[in-house]
């Protein structure tokens, strides 16, 4: 009896905490999106009422639909997100497949040169990048993007995707060579498909920040044509006038694909943070 | 011609020499066995036979051809993992095809292998299962399986009864038994369990230190063992060492060796010592005897009851004592 309170009471504690979390962690979403369907003053009277049938308005979603080209900056960020995950992930995989399976001269050498990109952050070579972009003629283009968020992704998913390789049984790729498969075969049918929780660990990490990112759209490609969603929505920002409407509504509309591709990735997530340790 | 001809391998792993100079002839339908303690090389050596590592010198020669540089598939080999090593995504059926795929084969000649094997393995059942949904036991006969559907010239086993329970090793042992005896293809078989090669080998090379310490059949080894480390590591419970000065030995002897199974206890015998521990086992009894600060197992047939901490001798043919020098070479 004592036990099975004792573990009631624990289980009941560990409960609230996480409970706490979650409410901390979604206050500011659900203030976001109730705000987005308000009136601009329902906004700045009562900012933490849900809308009511007087205050309701979509206006914010009207403004941000009709002005700019919002889906056309959606489009933008949708390719350059998942263009740079694809790249991410092919060459974050085959590098850490080389790095794991392979034995070769500076093999731990190489394996901490990549490392060291966990370490630097890319923004401070940006000056350096951009030089480069203006000298390939890449400026104003999505491709520059989707070139310097590869190169920002890879040392980590070189790191955590060389870690997991190294735990795929060396007897399976041994049989694989055994029954006449190419390495390419034997990386992309037998390693990869095991690693799948890691690549969706490595995906989920990657995607965020790349979606979220002001920085680069703004230096690199802030042309109509290639503005990203984040950057469009910096139209509504002024210096002397917000529209806090639109910002709220563009920024709502703004977390659902995001969304969606969690909600794809979030159970293989799970199972790769969890994964070692428990068995 | 032999099946497999190995030629004065060596191998190095940056300045760590694991094989020293490995000579070995395999004949046509021979069960060879590797053994020997864990890191002697043995695995290393069956991995170089196989491709999946090259040797730094030497020549490796299958069926006749050198096969140096050829690829593992091109070998004419196939090989048994200790871990199953079967492709998780794939069914029984295509696990054990996807070699002759890969190979190039007809879709009916793969069918009719495929079909062949299962019904030898008794495996019909479960040909349309995954591996995950199988027990240890079918798993690691799938992966025979898919070994014997290539019809390979040498099959290479590397400890495939290592993750099987007591029980099932014991009728693994007698499957793979029988499989040789059906196919008469040769295998290479390595293993750290001397029972393992005992029961199954023809010829058994004992290794240690990557140098090959005896070759030779499993009653070879047993009666006639050329050094201390071969004596030691052939026989179960292991051979007994002791001092020389015990006996009225030439002073070039400096260890004598004596079997377990080769001793008996009386009151008249050349050696005394005193009892501290007995296992009943039923048809044996195993007997340890403190001689001096050494423990000495002897072995009884049938059940015997003595005192814990009774003074006894041991009593021996003088026929029965192996003798070895100084550096453990055997004295004939």
């Amino acid at each position: 009896m004592q036990r099975v309170r004792h573990n009631l009471l624990n289980r009941a504690l560990a409960h609230a905490a996480l409970i706490t979390y979650t409410i901390i962690a979604l206050f500011p979403v659900v203030i976001i999106l109730i705000n987005s369907f308000k009136t601009r003053k329902a906004i700045f009277r009562h900012p933490l009422q849900p809308p009511t049938p007087d205050t309701f308005s979509l206006i914010g979603y009207e403004t941000v639909l009709k002005q700019g080209d919002y889906l056309h900056y959606f489009q933008n960020s949708l390719i350059v997100t998942v263009g740079s995950l694809f790249f991410i992930l092919l060459f974050g995989a085959m590098a850490a497949f080389a790095l794991s399976e392979y034995r070769f001269k500076g093999n731990t050498l190489m394996g901490l040169y990549l490392a060291i990109g966990i370490m630097i952050p890319i923004r401070l070579g940006t000056v350096a990048i951009l030089q480069f972009m203006v000298a390939a003629h890449l400026v104003n283009t999505l491709t520059a993007l989707i070139l310097v968020y590869t190169a920002q992704g890879l040392p980590l998913a070189i790191f955590i995707l060389s870690e997991f390789m190294r735990q795929v049984s060396a007897d399976l790729k041994d049989a694989g060579r055994i029954d006449g498969l190419s390495e390419y075969r034997i990386f992309f049918r037998l390693v990869l498909p095991l690693v799948r929780p890691a690549l969706a660990t490595v995906a989920v990490f990657n995607m965020i920040p790349i979606w979220n990112d002001l920085w680069f759209p703004l230096i690199l490609a802030p042309g109509e044509e290639t503005k990203t969603l984040t950057l469009g929505s910096q139209v509504f920002i002024g210096q002397f006038v917000t529209d806090w409407n639109a910002v709220l509504s563009g920024l709502s509309l703004a977390i659902l694909p995001v969304m969606i591709l969690y909600v794809i990735f979030s159970r293989q997530l799970i199972r790769g943070i969890t994964s070692g340790a428990v068995k | 011609m032999g099946s497999l001809t190995l030629k004065n391998i060596c191998k190095t792993f940056g300045k760590v020499e694991v094989l020293h100079n490995i000579d070995l002839e395999v004949e046509d339908g021979e069960f060879v066995v590797f053994v020997g303690p864990s890191g002697c090389g043995k695995s290393t050596l069956l991995r170089i036979i196989a491709g999946l590592e090259d040797a730094t010198s030497g020549d490796v020669i299958i069926g006749g051809e050198r096969v140096n540089h050829l690829p593992p598939s091109k070998r004419g080999i196939a090989m048994v993992f200790q871990t199953y090593a079967l492709y998780p995504h794939l069914t029984v059926k295509k696990n054990m095809s996807l070699g002759l795929k890969q190979a190039g084969e007809s879709s009916a000649v793969i069918e009719e292998r495929v079909a062949r094997a299962a019904r030898m393995l008794e495996l019909e059942p479960y040909l349309d299962r995954r591996p995950a949904e199988l027990s240890g036991g079918q798993r690691q006969r799938v992966a025979i399986g898919r070994a014997v559907v290539r019809e390979p010239k040498l099959f290479l086993f590397d400890e495939p009864l290592s993750n099987l329970d007591a029980a099932l090793r014991v009728n693994t042992r007698i499957e793979i038994a029988d499989l040789h005896r059906r196919l008469g293809t040769s295998i290479v078989y390595v293993t750290h369990d001397q029972v393992e090669a005992m029961t199954l080998a023809d010829k058994i090379v004992v290794l240690q230190d990557g140098y090959v310490e005896q070759v030779g059949a499993p009653m070879q080894l047993y009666n006639d063992p050329d050094n201390i480390f071969v004596a030691g590591f052939i026989g179960s419970p292991a051979m007994n060492f002791l001092d020389a000065r015990l006996l009225d030995m030439p002073p070039d002897v400096r260890t004598i060796g004596l079997r377990p199974e080769a001793i008996s206890l009386g009151d008249d015998g050349p050696i005394a010592g005193k009892i501290s521990h007995l296992e009943h086992l039923g048809a044996d009894t195993n007997v340890y005897v403190h001689v001096d600060d050494k423990l000495v197992t002897v072995r009884l047939f049938g059940q015997h009851d003595y005192e814990v901490g009774a003074a006894v001798r041991l009593c021996f043919s003088p026929g029965s004592v192996f003798r070895f020098d100084e550096q453990g070479k055997r004295i004939r």
